[in-house]
């Protein structure tokens, strides 16, 4: 338990007291960006993870933080809605639409539900690019920053256009959903639905057979990880203050859920890991040019062969 | 009409058998091949460079960008997917696998081919015109071989030794093996095989299409549906999957084209729907 307590603590001051001290002392505030995307990305692959964890491959992410990120951006621009509460509407909308289209698509499984789930993703940029509201390939652009949000009196967010960078105050933004969306996540895996979860991943015929409601289940399970894919792209649209039909691709959902495996499918932390070393390791790569994608791609082989079961598993070895 | 389903016709032979390639590649080793469209591609570019660049005749080309492939296919099963497959303690880590080796080829082929839409020149002269059918010589070549490449694919599978083993390697891993099968030898040549007609129908299609180093992803996807429609591991499925998606989309561009490009929205729309009406496809095994 003090062990939990200890790794939290650090996980806290590396975040919110190492992260910012090191950016300021080196002067790269272009990292803030990369560490902002990291944040987001990771919120969304949690959710490509927790559907991972009921035995479900998703690489459909991309389609609901697309969804989130366009539903953030017409109530903003069109309606003249308060970014802040844009954000559960984004994260609640896609799980009310991703429980719509789970109910019949979730009895899929295996490969089938993981190639319905990539169509989806094209789905979604082609109807983004049909339907007029979402301005086709033009995309909505310059959407305001995010103002003031106080609760009771109590200032929770100052107005980010009035902020010299508010780059920094999306990192906190972000590096703080993150934080909350973690714990939750560890919360929900380390209950009593949680292990019913994972009984799912183990055998979906017998945990029904000793009444638990499969159905209800992983629907449940699916509108959380497609909440959190819309809310992480409606903050991701918030920070890039642009949204286009090409803002999360096939490419992004199965990233989301390379992220997942590169972490470790076994860890609720794997995701946050795995995004953190998948994007710097890209960003990081980037100075190689056109030797880039070859080395990255090599490294995520070598990787594979060596550590099939994400980098979490390491620890996990030592341990017994 | 009889233009729109003698294009369907030409587009399904070469959809087909990209997706036998997937399917028998699925049921085999349980693993989907994200690296197929970009198998294709290299096929494509392997042909350009043999028949394009040195000159050689067209048959050559081709078979040289089916024993590359076949090589390759060979060593990446021997050394990548079986050694994953071995140490990881979920079959859905050969995923993220397939998706880097896909990433690998996409570099390798730029790095080598670089970006620009290559060509070569046409195989067979003229058009066919007659019957209210329209249709270049040179498609016709290519939908027939096409055609003739899938039913030895199936008279293969049916009558040979290789075949019956694979296929029985397909319905029970497990008790093939009891029977004495061979089970990694078969499984190596069956992705082989896999690769090879992957590379095969790239090195046709380059005679028509032409080939870029980005189209690897898209034609991934399109396998993935066909092996969807008609039920994946199946390789009667995959024929009839390959043939329905490019009617699909020869009917698709014709009727829908005042509406703008909705051709693609409204398949995967109904593909989605039918799946959630059959979730095995036309013909696939309960639960891939």
């Amino acid at each position: 338990m003090t062990k939990k307590i200890i790794g939290l603590l650090l996980f806290l001051i590396a975040v919110f007291v190492v992260a910012p001290w090191l950016i300021a002392a080196t002067g790269r505030t272009d990292l803030y960006y990369v560490f902002t995307s990291v944040a987001l990305l990771s919120i969304a692959s949690a959710g490509v993870w927790l559907t991972f964890y009921i035995g479900r491959i998703n690489i459909g992410q991309g389609a609901y933080a697309l969804m989130g990120g366009y539903v953030s951006a017409i109530l903003v621009m069109y309606y003249g809605w308060s970014f802040w509460w844009t954000l559960p509407v984004a994260g609640i909308f896609c799980a009310v639409a991703s429980i719509l289209i789970g109910v019949p698509i979730l009895r899929l499984r295996g490969v089938y539900f993981a190639m319905v789930t990539l169509i989806l993703t094209e789905v979604m940029r082609l109807l983004a690019l049909a339907v007029p509201i979402t301005n086709g390939a033009k995309g909505i652009t310059s959407i305001p920053l995010p103002g003031p949000i106080s609760l009771f009196g109590l200032a929770l967010a100052p107005d980010f256009a009035t902020l010299e960078n508010p780059r920094i105050a999306f990192y906190y933004l972000s590096v703080v959903l993150m934080t909350v969306c973690f714990a939750l996540m560890y919360r929900l895996v380390h209950s009593r639905i949680g292990h019913i979860c994972l009984s799912l991943q183990q055998n979906e015929e017998l945990a029904s057979s000793i009444g638990v409601n499969i159905a209800a289940l992983r629907v449940m399970a699916y509108a959380i990880s497609s909440f959190l894919g819309g809310l992480a792209g409606a903050v991701f649209i918030g920070a890039t203050q642009s949204i286009y039909p090409s803002s999360f691709t096939v490419t992004d959902s199965v990233n989301f859920m390379l992220n997942c495996f590169l972490g470790g499918l076994g860890y609720v932390f794997g995701p946050m890991l795995g995004t953190l070393v998948l994007y710097l390791g890209w960003n990081l790569l980037f100075s190689m040019e056109k030797y880039q994608l070859l080395i990255y791609s090599t490294a995520m082989i070598v990787l594979m062969l060596v550590l099939p079961n994400g980098l979490l598993s390491l620890g996990a070895k030592r341990k017994g | 009409m009889e233009q729109v389903i003698a294009n369907g016709l030409y587009l399904g032979a070469q959809y087909a058998l990209i997706a036998l390639g997937l399917t028998l590649i699925f049921g085999l080793m349980n693993v989907l091949n994200f690296a197929h469209g970009q198998m294709y591609v290299l096929g494509g570019f392997i042909t350009y460079t043999v028949y394009g660049q040195l000159g050689l005749p067209f048959p050559i080309a081709v078979l040289c960008s089916g024993l590359t492939l076949a090589i390759i296919g060979g060593f990446m099963e021997r050394y990548l997917f079986r050694t994953v497959i071995r140490r990881s303690h979920r079959e859905e880590s050969t995923m993220l696998l397939a998706a880097a080796t896909a990433f690998f080829f996409d570099a390798v082929m730029l790095l080598i081919f670089g970006e620009k839409q290559r060509g070569v020149p046409k195989i067979v002269k003229g058009v066919f015109n007659d019957y209210g059918i329209i249709l270049p010589y040179d498609r016709i070549v290519v939908g027939a071989v096409a055609a003739a490449m899938i039913l030895s694919f199936i008279a293969f599978m049916k009558y040979t030794k290789t075949g019956r083993a694979m296929r029985a390697l397909a319905q029970d891993r497990v008790a093939a093996q009891l029977m004495g099968v061979e089970v990694d030898r078969y499984t190596m040549i069956g992705f082989a095989m896999g690769a090879m007609l992957a590379g095969v129908v790239g090195g046709l299609l380059v005679s028509i299409t032409g080939v870029n180093s980005g189209i690897g992803g898209p034609i991934s996807v399109k396998a993935f549906m066909m092996i969807m429609i008609g039920g994946a591991g199946v390789a009667g499925g995959a024929i009839a999957g390959g043939f329905i998606l490019g009617m699909m989309e020869s009917v698709g561009l014709t009727v829908l084209r005042e509406y703008g490009d909705v051709t693609y929205l409204v398949i995967f729309a109904a593909l989605m729907v039918f799946l959630s009406i059959r979730p095995n496809g036309l013909m696939g095994k309960p639960w891939g």
